[in-house]
Parts: structure tokens; sequence; C-alpha cells
């Protein structure tokens, strides 16, 4: 049987890789030194070009999740792809929401003087980050393939039910956190803001794409590992016990 | 549907009743709850007024974890869980009744620990018809969550300490819509306590909803 993609790399996921250190290289550059200071917020507006990007990618992972999930609970379409690719975005949406946490909290400190407030969305995303943690143990702990799937499938719908209400958190209710900067009518930065701004999308958007496919590529390995370790492991066991090969245990 | 729900609901209640398992330690643990939280305000008398829908609330969120756990550990025993597949009930029915016996018990604890924070924290009730109808759709979904969750964790390894973690981030819109519909209700903030019960009875409408449809699928997996 032919396992897809479960080599260590490829030349696809090799360009993607260096591409991602490429532009994290520029994003550190242009966000460090080309861009200015910003009138209202001084130096601190460097995490601009690391926060909002941070966290569309951890509701990226989040929606891929979600949408992996619904394409396996839909019968017709079933297939394990769609369990890893939720396994995946799962896993890679819940670094990215943990990186969204320590970012704007670092960001909090320089701007609203405390690492935390009771803020809707800051919360909302805490609670996102428990559940996805609860996700991922779920997945652990179940180790039929087809219930793991299932079970998992209806709590990933729920976590991407928590990121629509988190994503407008900051226009139902009243909030600190900023609006929306960029995608807007008219946006509110310019120059080597804007561009950084979107380098820095693209930057962690090669970095999230890598490590989608290297966790899929995981997922596939496993998967070989359960199928294959038993079998490889009896036999390993059986070739201990022919003569020839049996291990002579040297004597004190 | 309704009939088997409420021969499940009927068999759980007698379980509990024989048992005497939540009498004896579900409802002393909850007071003793109570009871910490005051050492951890420092029986600040003011504070703890102020703080008690919340406490309240935070209370029957833990014993709530408590009783789910026993709604699926009865279940677990001698292959009960087996026979209860194999019974004909329809698993639709199975949930609500699980969900109606969980919920009947919690309310029985809600009153008694409502008569804990009034002598413990010297709250004065008010309200009583924002604060029952609150009670009542905030212990429904708890209920719902909690019977939906713990079927999911059911079949799982870890299910005391899964159960939890699954459960606790998802219940969180119904403990604060449930504290600010109290808190109203007893007069400690200006708002218009009956429109978090909007947010409860949708937050319970789903997991209700959820719950039916996707329960006989749970119950043949785990």
């Amino acid at each position: 049987m032919r396992y897809p993609l479960a080599s260590g790399s490829s030349r696809l996921t090799r360009v993607l890789g260096w591409s991602a250190l490429v532009a994290l290289a520029l994003n550190t550059w242009w966000g460090l030194w080309l861009s200015p200071p910003d009138v209202v917020q001084g130096q601190f507006v460097r995490m601009l070009y690391i926060h909002p990007a941070v966290a569309t990618m951890c509701y990226a992972g989040f929606g891929v999740c979600a949408l992996g999930s619904v394409a396996w609970l839909w019968p017709r379409l079933r297939s394990p792809r769609w369990d890893r690719l939720a396994v995946a975005g799962a896993e890679v949406g819940a670094v990215f929401c943990f990186a969204t946490l320590v970012t704007g909290s670092i960001w909090g400190r320089a701007s609203w003087g405390v690492w935390w407030t009771w803020d809707a969305r800051l919360t909302l995303t805490a609670i996102l980050f428990a559940l996805s943690l609860g996700y991922l143990a779920l997945r652990r702990s179940i180790d039929n393939p087809h219930s793991r799937a299932l079970a998992s499938s209806m709590v990933a719908i729920l976590m991407a039910l928590t990121v629509v209400v988190d994503h407008y958190a900051t226009v139902w209710f009243v909030t600190l956190h900023q609006n929306e900067t960029l995608f807007q009518p008219d946006p509110t930065i310019h120059g080597w803001q804007l561009v950084t701004m979107l380098m820095s999308f693209l930057a962690f958007g090669l970095v999230f794409a890598w490590m989608m496919v290297h966790r899929y590529r995981l997922e596939v390995l496993e998967e070989r590992y359960e199928r294959e370790g038993f079998t490889s492991a009896l036999e390993a066991r059986r070739s201990e016990a022919l003569p020839e090969r049996r291990v002579e245990v040297p004597s004190r | 549907m309704w009939r088997d729900a409420l021969v499940v609901a009927g068999k759980d209640l007698r379980v509990e009743g024989r048992s005497k398992v939540a009498l004896n330690q579900v409802v002393p643990y909850s007071l003793v709850v109570l009871l910490l939280f005051g050492f951890a305000f420092d029986q600040d008398q003011p504070l703890l007024v102020q703080a008690a829908p919340g406490l309240f609330w935070l209370a029957v969120l833990f014993s709530g974890l408590l009783a789910v756990q026993r709604t699926f550990s009865i279940e677990s025993a001698d292959g009960a869980a087996d026979s209860l597949r194999m019974s004909g009930l329809e698993p639709a029915g199975i949930f609500v009744g699980k969900v109606a016996a969980v919920a009947v018990q919690l309310l029985l604890l809600e009153v008694f620990l409502a008569g804990g924070i009034v002598v413990l924290f010297h709250s004065k009730l008010a309200g009583a018809g924002l604060l029952a109808a609150s009670a009542v759709l905030s212990t429904t979904g708890v209920a719902a969550a909690g019977v939906a969750y713990g079927a999911l964790s059911m079949g799982t390894r870890v299910r005391e300490t899964l159960l939890p973690l699954l459960l606790a981030p998802v219940l969180a819109p119904v403990v604060l819509a449930a504290t600010e519909a109290w808190r109203a209700a007893l007069g400690f903030s200006s708002g218009d306590g009956w429109r978090w019960l909007g947010l409860l009875a949708g937050f319970t409408a789903i997991y209700l909803a959820g719950g039916v449809l996707s329960f006989g699928a749970l119950m043949e997996e785990t």
C-alpha cells in the first residue's frame, strides 16, 4: 500500500519552508527598522506586524478544522482525509491561539498598561484556547478512528461557532480591543506600515501552510504506525524466537 | 420519545433516591464550596453579598460536573450502558430523560444553595420571577450540555478529567448570563436582567437540539 505524503519532506515543502523563513526575516527587518513609529502608539505599533497575522492564522486553523469536520460528517464526502485535515487545523490553530494570547498580552501591557483585561474578545479567545485543548485531549483519548472522528467533529463545530462570536465580539460587545484596521474601505494605515503588515500576513500564512502540511503528514504516519505497528512488532518477536537470530545474553 | 424520556428520568432519579449519592456527597460538597468562597474573600461581608450571584453559579457549575459524571458512571457498571443501548428506547428519549434527571437534581441543589447564600453571605433574595426563570433555563442548559459532553467522553480512557476540561469552557456563557440575570434580580446592576434570558434560552435550545439529533450516533460509538 502506498502512503502519500508519508516521507519526511518533498520539494514543495522545502520551498514552502524556505519561503516562510525568508518572509519572516523580511517581516522582522521591515517591522523593526524600515517601518516608522506610530503617531499614537509609538514603538509599540510594531506589535501590529505580529499580532493580527497570528490571530488570523488561529482563526484559519480552527476554520480548517471545522470544514474538515463538517466534510467528515457529511456521509457522501466521508474520508479519513477530512479527519486528518481537521486535527492538523486544530493543532496548528491551538499553537497560533496561544501565540495570539501571548502577543496580545504583551501589546496590552504596552498600550493599556495591564497584561490582561476582562474584555469580551480576550476572554473569548482564552475560552477558545481551552476548547481547543479539550478537543485535542478528546482525540488523544479515543482509540477507535471512527469514534474519534465522530466525537471530535461535533466538538469542532462548536469551536467554530465560538470563533464567529469571537470575531464579532468587538462589534457586539463593548470592548477595549480595536476594530479592524485593514479590511475596511478606507484603511487607517499607509506606506511602510501597510506594506509590513501585509508582509506579516504573507509570512505567517506561509508558516501556517508549512505547519499544516507537516502536521497532516504526521497524522498519515501515525495511522500507518497504528496499522503496521502491531504486525511488525509480532514479526520482531517471532524473529527473536528463531535459533539463528537468538541474541546470547552474556553471563556474568 | 417523551414516554422513553420519562422512563429514563424515572430510572435515574430512582437510582439517586436509593443510593443517596447526590444527597450524601454532592450536597455537602456544594456547601463546602460556599464555605471556601467565604475564606477566599476573607469573610468580607459587603464583597460576599456583591459576589454572591457569581459564587452561587460557580458552585452550581462544580456540582453540575459531579452530577453529570454520576449520571454516566451509573451506566458504566455491570454493562448497563449496553443494556440501555439494546433496550429499544429511542436515543433522543434517553438523552431528554437524562437531561431531565440531572436538571431536577440540580434544581433541588440550587434551592439548598440559595438558602446557603442567604445564611452564609447574608444575601437578600428578590425578584423571584427572574431568579426562578433564569435558574430553570440555566439548569436545563447545564444539564443538556453536560449530558451531550458526558456521552462524548464516556467511552474515553480519561473521562474523569476530560469532562471538566470540555464542559467548563462550554458552560462559560451560561455562568455569565445566569450571574448577570441574578445580579439584576438582586439589584446589583442597573441593566435589564430579563434580556439575559434570551442568551440562556438560545444556549439551552442549541444543546437540547444538538443532543436529541446526535445522541444516537454518540451512544453507538462510545
